[in-house]
């Protein structure tokens, strides 16, 4: 009989004990927080200097005025953009990326013709959102359009002079929002992870295994109360990410139920995991080679810091295999992307591979010699 | 119903023979002390008494139950301190008994428990930072959660130095006294000698001598002996001049009398006197404990009291 005393008695005494101790509480939760800053920082954070930016006027002029040209040459007097020109002739999307660009300014053909004639015409901007320098451009851009709707058109008009954006190969997201459960999955996997691949081959070690035999406690209650700490751990460490996340960068998340069941099978799963590897391995050495192996493809490769769009075609595929993929896609599902029928897959593959690893360290792992 | 009936007790490492067929029973009260070199299969006899080891063959009964198929049963009722105890790190005595509480759900004093194994000074500080005097007394402080009337203590001073091993002598002496049966392995004689009520001596496997260290002293020992410092030539007299057996130990320069009788010293010092030879320092002796475990361990102990070629078996065995 699994007995909820039991589990609570081992679950204090193990959590107790983890909080005092700084080393597994820094990595648990405050690791991940500082990852998020460093990355966040890295790229989304405020870029000093001049951006770098190409332009293509397709203006023809009317009038004897080309308006383009004045407004191009007005943004390059600026102090944050540097233009450079791009022959009009030239297509200009195919030109960024052959470039390596994502900032870029377009100018259309009747720019001059419209604003002269009182007519609605935007300038296309393009960006890419996971790069800190597209929101520089945008905002030069719109200020110096402000100044050109004032100037140079009658007083009581509405602006005739819009902003219309455009991306070279990248989703209209940031990567603060992508990173942030990206990292999240990534505390879910290691914390848990390392944490139980420590302790099962130390414990069988140091026979304190053997030792709990002799008490009451079962196997299942004892993976019960580990798995409980690890869920009230990550709820704690998504609660900290997430608000790093939104004041610090601004993030846009949705918070919603269906998060849950990515907290909960997750640290379910990989404390299990761990578990089942310190158990089938011989020593604590062994056990930590092993781990590494299982663990470190899944830090990377399995949508963590990079989304898995950006990566080659084949190791799409192999992500696909790593059991991390369905928390990070699930978490990207429902925060980013608001998309609970996909997240349900996710929710799904997710449960029953937990299942499948829970039941098999159960059985696998043992307290007693034979 | 004894606490413990062993009968024809069997485990076996491939070859290797950990325990090879032996048989004892222990009394309710009794403290009994397993001796013996290290991989003479104390340890492996005392988990299976525990329910940790499955046996291969013989019978087993620990509180009239089969410690393998009903463990879970056993362990309620007893107490254990395995060997080298360890515990949670970040944990403190205090708190460790009452995590065994819970589970055992039973109430309990900790601070009673904690006086009972003199450790009411340390109730605060984590297990980490603890002496190995100390680890072992919350050791001993655990296995007594559950009010058990057995205990099997298994090596429960080895390591630990001469002052700490005497305090945790004087715990035991305790739990004597208050009736508990008890089992304890050792590789130490005088810590068997101190606790024990009776002693059995294993060596590879097999129980080569038991009962209380007097009767075995008595059955494996000498007996009484006549020890006179002299030269070769002396024995040789004293053996043409009297009916007596008598031996030289030539490094030492000892003329060694076995006494069958009393009156046999007077004789071989009557004799020694009339050699006119030069001789010194006389002194009657009797084998010690060490002696007799000496004669029937196959392997002298080192000063730790290990066993050179004993100890690689023991790794063998546990792997």
């Amino acid at each position: 009989m699994v007995s909820g005393k039991r589990i609570y008695a081992d679950f204090k005494v193990f959590s107790v004990g983890y909080l005092r101790n700084k080393f597994g509480l820094f990595f648990g939760l405050i690791f991940p927080v500082i990852l998020i800053l460093i990355f966040g920082a890295i790229f989304s954070g405020g870029t000093t200097g001049t951006v770098n930016v190409y332009t293509q006027n397709q203006d023809t002029g009317a009038l004897g005025q080309n308006i383009g040209d004045n407004f191009l040459s007005a943004l390059n007097e600026s102090t944050t953009i540097r233009v450079i020109t791009v022959n009009a002739s030239e297509n200009f999307a195919d030109y960024l990326a052959a470039h390596s660009a994502s900032d870029g300014i377009v100018i259309p053909q009747n720019f001059s013709t419209d604003y002269l004639t009182g007519h609605q015409v935007n300038i296309t901007v393009y960006g890419n959102p996971a790069s800190s320098t597209s929101g520089i451009v945008t905002g030069t851009v719109g200020g110096y359009i402000n100044y050109f709707n004032l100037n140079y058109y009658q007083r009581n008009a509405t602006a005739i002079i819009g902003i219309k954006s455009a991306t070279v190969n990248t989703q209209q997201t940031t990567y603060v929002d992508f990173l942030i459960p990206g990292l999240i999955g990534f505390s879910i996997l290691t914390s848990p992870m390392f944490s139980l691949v420590n302790i099962s081959s130390e414990y069988k070690k140091n026979k304190l295994f053997k030792q709990l035999s002799l008490t009451p406690l079962t196997k299942m209650e004892w993976l019960t109360s580990k798995v409980m700490w690890y869920i009230v751990l990550t709820i704690a460490g998504f609660l900290l990410m997430v608000g790093v996340g939104i004041f610090a960068f601004g993030a846009h998340v949705t918070l919603s139920l269906w998060l849950l069941p990515f907290l909960v099978l997750g640290p379910m799963l990989f404390a299990a995991l761990g578990m089942l590897v310190g158990t089938v391995t011989k020593n604590p050495e062994t056990a930590g080679v092993i781990g590494n192996i299982v663990t470190f493809p899944m830090m990377f490769l399995a949508g963590t810091f990079f989304p898995i769009s950006s990566m080659p075609d084949y190791l799409q595929m192999f992500a696909h295999v790593l059991p991390l993929f369905y928390v990070t896609e699930g978490l990207n599902n429902v925060m980013v992307y608001n998309n609970i029928p996909n997240a349900l897959i996710d929710i799904a593959v997710l449960a029953v591979i937990t299942v499948v690893i829970f039941a098999l360290a159960v059985k696998l792992f043992k307290w007693r010699e034979d | 119903m004894l606490p413990i009936e062993v009968t024809s007790l069997k485990k076996y490492y491939g070859d290797l023979k950990a325990v090879d067929g032996i048989s004892f029973t222990v009394k309710q009260g009794e403290v009994f002390g397993l001796l013996g070199p290290n991989g003479a299969g104390k340890t492996t006899t005392i988990e299976m008494m525990e329910g940790l080891r499955e046996r291969d063959g013989g019978d087993l009964k620990i509180l009239g139950l089969d410690p393998w198929k009903n463990g879970y049963e056993l362990h309620k009722k007893i107490g254990v301190i395995p060997q080298e105890f360890t515990f949670f790190e970040k944990t403190t005595p205090r708190e460790a008994i009452n995590y065994y509480a819970n589970l055992f759900n039973v109430k309990v004093d900790a601070d009673e428990i904690l006086k009972m194994v003199m450790l009411e000074d340390m109730a605060k500080h984590h297990f980490d930072s603890l002496s190995g005097g100390q680890k072992q007394k919350t050791g001993l402080a655990l296995s007594l959660v559950n009010s058990p009337e057995l205990l099997f203590l298994d090596e429960p001073t080895t390591g630990l130095d001469p002052n700490a091993r005497r305090a945790i002598w004087e715990v035991i002496r305790g739990l004597k006294a208050r009736g508990k049966t008890i089992i304890l392995t050792t590789h130490y004689l005088d810590e068997a000698q101190q606790l024990s009520d009776r002693v059995a001596i294993m060596d590879h496997g097999k129980i080569v001598a038991m009962g209380t260290t007097d009767e075995i002293i008595q059955q494996h020992g000498s007996g009484e002996r006549l020890e006179i410092h002299g030269t070769q030539q002396l024995a040789d007299y004293i053996k043409a001049n009297t009916e007596l057996q008598v031996d030289y130990n030539k490094s030492r320069g000892e003329i060694i009398i076995p006494l069958h009788k009393k009156i046999d010293a007077l004789a071989a010092l009557a004799a020694a006197e009339q050699s006119g030879m030069d001789w010194g320092h006389i002194q009657t002796l009797q084998d010690s404990l060490d002696d007799v475990f000496v004669k029937l361990v196959s392997e002298p102990l080192d000063e730790q009291g290990e066993a050179e070629s004993e100890g690689k078996a023991d790794k063998k065995r546990r792997r």
